[in-house]
């Protein structure tokens, strides 16, 4: 068990005040204006122009994902670069993780499968081609599919995901494709590094190895970022942090790509279960904990915004983040369904959102006055089980994930979700369960859930985690402020005593049912 | 000799059917074959052989001792 408490660790940065400041949130009413929700941060202030692309966008905004779905197809089945990271090999229908897929797709039946996905799923805004190799390793199929769904259902929005090494060839065609969220995977700035992570290229025809390899990767991601910049594309820049190899030198990458003009940066924790296959897996490097995590994203947390709610999903996601529907729309039901382009359910949902994020922002603005009077130090992380639409609506036993808040006087922070098995689940063995989920949330004060049994809430007190059904159906953020109010009303009062929690654990191994 | 693709080991990733300059790579049931009738080695065209470069399993595309060429 590792011990490094959170609270008080020199790194983490004091929240800025403007992080949740009344009448800065969320809500649409005051039409332009400034909007925390350009990511995680909660604290960007955006051009209209900007935050109209990101507004409805699961990945770019954290606020988003709350109510907006996405969907990967997987077209792209080749690649031009090899990752100490990744496996291509491997494929299983419980693993969720980028490069693996169970089937890929043609053009044709990806732009049928967005089509049957937008009729039954209306919280759908945006498509992308995540792979499972490099988008522009496969030219002819992934712009064939942007242009066939471009076609059929032009208000889904587009975004493709890229190692970089052929993107500045094609940003023009990107741009003609009004694709406008790239995301481009750049884990070092330096070739030293790079060699560590990536065995060879194929590049120019031929294999390059070792630093040389690197170093024209290296050169090629800056480039096409910057050109990408340059046309006003949104670009998203993942790093996978491998602690040992980039986690010291990934603040160094922070600076450049925010130089160049990145919008988000989204730190990811290495996946490396042994059983994946992966070189880093088989020589047993481990990814990041939790707290090993949020300290880095902290340390980059400034001008730019931070994504802290990635999934790290599959090349063939379908849904809600936090879900995979994948299995509803495998190849063979989406070659026999009838479909058509319906836009008016769509719009219905968005605008039934709006309506949740005034309320949401309302409730938010309510609980922050309340809380005006306090004065504390203390930041507390709160753990919550939700659904989806921004509430505290689910069941301890029913999450594959909770999402995890920081607490402080400036209010409510989004600063991650941990993945976890089921601890409810027919015929599987609830006992073995819920360390898994204690682990995983042990670096928190508390967990919000609509509902929880007796057992669990028994052995989650004796963990030192407050469970509390009190906020069940309410507003994620205005009920973190709230028990975080109450918390230090407590501590007033002498009824409770301040103490830090330990770290955690992210979760490696494969999920083993993402039904809920 | 002409190489040919290991097909227990082709992960069925395509990267190289659009490499070969002699387009004698296809795919069959999710995996992909090359042509013994077409295949050059690349020679007069690249300095390795595109497939073997570009495929991400090691020593899958290999010489095939019994198409000499």
């Amino acid at each position: 068990m590792r011990s490094s408490a959170y609270v008080g660790i020199g790194q983490i940065k004091p929240l800025a005040a403007r992080a949740a400041a009344p009448g800065a949130g969320c809500g649409s009413a005051g039409g332009g204006g400034k909007f925390g929700c350009g990511s995680a941060s909660g604290a960007a202030n955006l051009a209209p122009e900007v935050w109209e692309k990101v507004r409805n966008h699961p990945c770019y905004s954290e606020e988003a994902h709350h109510h907006f779905a996405r969907m990967h197809v997987a077209v792209a089945p080749a690649c031009n670069i090899q990752c100490n990271y990744c496996n291509r090999k491997y494929d299983c229908a419980n693993e969720s993780r980028p490069g693996v897929v169970s089937e890929t797709l043609s053009p044709e039946l990806a732009a049928k499968k967005v089509l049957a996905v937008a009729s039954a799923i209306a919280q759908l805004s945006v498509v992308g081609i995540a792979g499972p190799g490099d988008a522009l390793a496969n030219l002819a199929r992934t712009f064939k599919t942007f242009e066939l769904i471009g076609a059929s259902a032009p208000d889904i929005k587009l975004c493709l995901s890229t190692n970089g090494l052929a993107l500045p060839e094609q940003v023009d065609a990107i741009q003609a494709l009004k694709v406008d969220h790239v995301t481009i995977t750049i884990n070092m700035i330096d070739p030293e590094v790079g060699q560590r992570i990536y065995p060879w290229i194929f590049y120019r025809n031929r294999r390059w190895t070792g630093i040389e390899a690197s170093r024209i990767l290296s050169e090629r991601q800056l480039l096409g970022l910057e050109m990408l910049s340059a046309r006003g594309i949104l670009c998203k820049v993942n790093s996978v942090m491998i602690p040992g190899i980039n986690d010291h030198h990934l603040a160094a990458v922070n600076k450049a790509v925010k130089s160049r003009g990145a919008f988000l940066h989204n730190i990811m924790p290495l996946i490396s279960a042994p059983e994946h296959g992966t070189a880093f897996g088989l020589r047993g490097l481990r990814g990041p904990t939790a707290q090993e995590l949020k300290a880095l994203q902290d340390s980059c947390e400034g001008e730019m915004n931070m994504m802290r709610h990635c999934r790290q999903c599959r090349a063939d996601a379908v849904g809600m983040l936090g879900e995979d529907r994948s299995a509803e729309f495998t190849n063979e039901k989406v070659a026999a369904m009838e479909v058509s382009y319906e836009l008016a359910p769509r719009l219905a949902y968005q605008a039934g959102v709006e309506a949740q994020r005034q309320a949401k922002a309302a409730a938010r603005d309510a609980a922050l006055l309340a809380l005006a009077e306090q004065h504390s130090d203390i930041k507390l992380l709160v753990a919550v089980a939700t659904k989806g639409g921004g509430r505290i609506n689910q069941h301890f036993g029913h999450a594959a994930e909770f999402q995890v808040y920081e607490a402080s006087v400036a209010g409510a922070r989004f600063i991650g979700h941990r993945r976890v098995d089921l601890y409810c689940q027919g015929g599987y063995d609830a006992e073995e369960a819920l360390p898994g989920v204690i682990r995983a949330i042990n670096d928190c004060h508390a967990v919000l859930v609509a509902k929880i049994g007796s057992c669990p809430r028994a052995e989650l007190k004796l963990a030192g985690i407050d469970p509390t059904e009190q906020y069940a159906h309410a507003f994620i953020e205005a009920s973190v402020i709230d028990y975080f109010n109450d918390y230090l009303a407590q501590l007033n009062s002498g009824s409770i005593e301040h103490r830090p929690r330990a770290d955690a654990a992210i979760r490696q191994g494969a999920l083993i049912s993402m039904s809920a | 000799m002409a190489y040919k693709i290991i097909a227990s080991q082709c992960s069925g990733c395509s990267a190289c059917e659009p490499e070969c300059p002699n387009v004698a790579i296809r795919e069959k049931n999710g995996i992909y074959l090359i042509d013994p009738k077409k295949c050059t080695e690349c020679a007069g065209h690249f300095d390795e052989p595109q497939c073997v470069a570009v495929c991400p399993v090691d020593k899958t595309c290999v010489l095939d001792p019994a198409h000499p060429l």
